[in-house]
């Protein structure tokens, strides 16, 4: 079959380059704090990440309480609700997923991955780190300064983000946008240590065709980040400028109070495009990982090689050429020119096709694998249920006679949780659970991971399954409450009530997966150094958790793809990457080649 | 036909034609782009990042120039300098271009030098370089003074009409001359370690423990480069529209 023909396997070229020198610490400080070993940075991204991501979660609390029991908590005012959407929203993106998938994955499983010893520029990625840190202080200092945090909405767009009506208008956007650009610029030293890495320091044999999906995924994404944090960057310099030195770049004539404010002549939609050009590739940003890292956890927990490889690849890269093409889509309502919204529908659709494609390549490597329901299948299954379920809703969204009616109402809300919010926590889970075993030598405990998948997975569907019938009856994102509205009826109520419920009971499962985490390095069961028996080859290390250098003291050479699941006459049902041909088969009936990798049926 | 490529290992690898080999050949084994060292794909990576950052900066230029109502000052009026007799329109930008396109000819030099291992001209055409940057950030300082002072142009008004004139001016140039800055500074930094024969020796970074090698000269000139580049844009964009 086409799709199994695959580089030819034995041919691996002489070393073209020597190794390079490694930095090696010499205090304890330089080796668990200011560490360059990407593996301790991804480690501090990671915990940063989530510890930012849980007063995400407690604020996603407080705004369902207030919905679904409006008027019953005193300490929830209007301004509060604005300013737990915007924080909620923001550190979700950006501060928790972001930077999980690009500097908690990218950083972990880079290096191992592609059989390098470490980043190319360790002090750099170190430094990248730091300024993540700094980002998410100055973020957090934000809720405590007069006024609080802004509450303009995720989307802060001008001119209300500025003006004195807006929570936060004082300091709390100031920080925000100051945030922002150091998240940016830390980003960008992480990012590029990230693509010099795939490009240019992968091991003997490794050809970027030979790359697991997982780091396609979070390679194209880096890109793609590279390109579109610049849009937001700018944006955020000429906010800046206007709420501190009152330029007007963003800011039309306003007649505040009755008085002329001395701004004019700017343009808000300016900003609008800005933002939206960032932020439609940030979706993908965060998707794009997903994907691969989903495609992977099926290929090992279903023991199938990837079905369609190629198309997988070429999927990512268009993907994240089409994201820089679609993001007015968000912008249907601004009064731009409708012949804009016909030109960025048609290539919203467009996109759909090559996201198509990849949905049925998982199903494809499903069909006749041999699934097994362990913890990571099981949240890369949720995953693909999931974001069909967005991307359908997306579809609809993408036309702009839908999304007229529909914009600004709890279905977007609905749409974008399930589409960016759910389906890549579902993968960041499933990757969690298979490769903590390499992280820390121990396996995750399975029954607690079963409680938290169910209560997640069928959480998040009580959740937003009925914010889309919300939507349709014409409940408006972004409003504090919706009592005596007359065409919003009585039983909306219950059902908002409904939700909240259930969102704490989801919040709360959650809890039982940070205990786990913590549990299971200690009491976990011991894994050994490739408990799912996996190819790839962050699980051939010589010692688990790999040490510094990664890879002992020669670097592996690779023979084939990530996939060699089931080969006939190989002694096991995989092959790691690094597996030297000779030692494959058990008799001479092998077919060495690594590409009829269907099993007989 | 079947093209073969060489590799520095003396290697030849058979190529398929088209667009297969467009993917063999970016996908081939260890490296993506032969023969490039890391600093230097890392240095164009980041580039391609900032050239979007510039791009956004002028474009956003564009819109508020064109979605204020107020008229735009006219820049060989605002930027006429007179020695004595009548003023010559943009005359000072002539001299900071001029000066900036000089100092990247001197760093193309230092470049060459750096390659030829020549520590003494590597160094002093460095530091040429850094003075050309240093003087460029003063005329820009001297353009800022004469627009704040003398004409009252400020980031939120400008008295000879559009406000977002000042703020875009101020803004874009600024960041420029910011780049300018930090190319001086690491030219300087550079220049240093070439002249102490750090490059030579293969002294180790501090902080990296790597060995260091004339590639940094040229990494820094692709950043010098970058940065005279995109003034040719600001140049024509704001001086010249
Ligand atoms: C337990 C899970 C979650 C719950 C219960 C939840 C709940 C909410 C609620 C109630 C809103 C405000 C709706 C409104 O009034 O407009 C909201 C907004 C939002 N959420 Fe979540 N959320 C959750 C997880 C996430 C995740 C994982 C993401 C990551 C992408 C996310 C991203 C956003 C964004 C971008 C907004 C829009 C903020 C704005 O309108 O400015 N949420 N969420
Ligand atoms: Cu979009």
């Amino acid at each position: 079959m086409v799709d199994a023909a695959h580089d030819q396997v034995d041919f691996v070229p002489p070393a073209e380059v020597g190794e390079m020198e490694l930095y090696h610490p010499k205090s304890w400080l330089t080796k668990y704090v200011f560490s360059q070993d990407a593996k301790v940075i991804a480690i501090q991204y990671s915990f940063t990440a989530i510890a930012i991501g849980m007063v995400a979660l407690v604020l996603s609390w407080m705004m369902r309480l207030q919905l679904g029991f409006p008027e019953t908590f005193s300490f929830i005012e209007a301004e509060d609700y604005y300013q737990f959407i915007t924080m909620h929203g923001m550190i979700m993106v950006i501060y928790l997923l972001t930077a999980l998938f690009l500097g908690g994955f990218g950083n972990y499983l880079i290096p191992l991955m592609v059989g390098a010893r470490d980043m190319v520029f360790p002090y750099v990625n170190m430094l990248s780190y730091w300024i993540y840190l700094l980002a998410v202080l100055v973020l957090l200092a934000s809720f405590f300064v007069p006024g609080g945090p802004t509450g303009a909405g995720w989307t802060l767009y001008p001119p209300q983000a500025i003006l004195s009506g807006t929570p936060g208008s004082e300091g709390g956007i100031l920080l925000m946008l100051i945030s922002l650009a150091l998240f940016i610029v830390g980003f960008t030293m992480g990012g590029l240590n990230y693509v010099v890495t795939v490009l240019q320091a992968r091991t003997r044999g490794m050809t970027l065709m030979r790359l697991p999906l997982t780091i396609w995924g979070i390679f194209t994404a880096t890109v793609l980040a590279l390109l579109a944090f610049p849009a937001l960057f700018v944006g955020a310099v000429m906010m800046t400028l206007d709420r501190m030195l009152g330029t007007s770049f963003f800011m039309p004539g306003i007649v505040q109070f009755g008085e002329q404010m001395q701004y004019g002549g700017g343009s808000p939609v300016l900003f609008q495009h800005l933002f939206w050009f960032f932020g439609h590739p940030e979706v993908y940003i965060v998707a794009l990982p997903a994907f691969g890292i989903v495609s992977d956890l099926i290929s090992v927990h279903a023991r199938r090689h990837v079905f369609g490889y190629r198309l997988m690849v070429w999927a990512i890269v268009i993907i994240g050429a089409l994201s820089f093409v679609v993001w007015a889509h968000h912008m249907y309502v601004s009064g731009m020119n409708p012949w804009f919204g016909f030109f960025f529908a048609t290539t919203t659709l467009i996109i759909a096709v090559p996201t198509a494609i990849k949905v049925y390549n998982w199903v494809l490597t499903l069909w006749r694998g041999n699934i097994k329901l362990t913890l990571p299948m099981l949240f890369a299954l949720g995953f693909i249920v999931t974001f069909v379920n967005g991307g359908i809703t997306g579809l609809f969204l993408g036309n702009v006679v839908v999304d007229v009616p529909l914009s600004d109402t709890m279905f977007v809300v609905a749409h974008f949780h399930m589409v960016m919010g759910v389906a890549p926590i579902l993968v960041v889970f499933g990757a969690i659970y298979h490769w903590y075993p390499k992280m820390t030598g121990r396996m995750l405990n399975v029954p607690m991971g079963q409680i938290h998948f169910w209560i997640t997975f069928l959480g998040a569907y009580a959740i937003f399954l009925p914010l889309h019938y919300l939507g349709f009856l014409g409940v408006p994102r972004r409003y504090y409450e919706m009592t005596d509205t007359s065409f919003i009826p009585q039983s909306a109520e219950t059902l908002n009530a409904f939700v909240t419920v259930i969102a704490l009971i989801v919040g709360v499962a959650q809890l039982v997966f940070l205990f786990n985490i913590g549990w299971s390095m200690v009491k976990g069961k011991k894994s050994g150094p490739n408990p799912w028996r996996a190819t790839s080859l962050e699980w051939q290390t010589a010692t688990t958790p790999p040490g510094h250098g990664n890879f002992g003291p020669t670097l592996p050479v690779v023979y084939r793809w990530a996939y060699a699941f089931g080969l006939p006459g190989a002694k096991d049902d995989y092959v790691p990457q690094n597996m030297h041909p000779d030692q494959v088969a058990i008799g001479d009936t092998a077919d060495l080649s690594g590409t009829a990798a269907q099993p007989a049926e | 036909m079947t093209q073969t490529t060489q590799t520095e290992t003396g290697h030849s690898l058979a190529m398929p034609d088209g667009m297969q080999g467009f993917v063999k050949d970016w996908s081939s084994d260890q490296r993506a782009f032969k023969n490039v060292p890391w600093g230097k794909a890392m240095m164009w990576i980041f580039l391609l990042s900032d050239t979007f950052i510039f791009s956004c900066f002028l474009l956003s230029y564009m819109t508020v120039r064109m979605s204020t109502t107020v008229p735009w000052p006219n820049p060989s009026e605002v930027f006429a300098l007179s020695f004595g007799g009548d003023p010559i329109p943009l005359i000072l930008i002539a001299i900071m271009t001029f000066i900036l396109i000089s100092s990247s000819g001197t760093m193309a030099m230092a470049v060459m030098f750096g390659y030829k291992r020549d520590r003494r001209k590597t160094a002093i055409l460095m530091l040429v370089t850094a003075l050309f940057g240093a003087s460029f950030v003063g005329m820009q300082a001297f353009e800022w003074t004469k627009l704040i002072v003398d004409e009252g142009v400020r980031p939120w008004s400008n008295p000879m009409g559009a406000a977002q004139f000042g703020s875009i001016f101020f803004m874009i140039t600024g960041f420029h001359g910011f780049h300018v800055s930090v190319g001086v500074i690491f030219l300087f930094a550079i220049a240093r370690k070439v002249w102490r024969g750090d490059y030579d020796n293969e002294t180790p970074g501090f902080f990296t423990s790597r060995k260091g090698s004339y590639e940094s000269v040229e990494v820094m000139g692709l950043y010098w480069h970058f940065v005279d580049l995109v003034w040719v844009f600001i140049f024509a964009f704001f001086y010249l529209w």
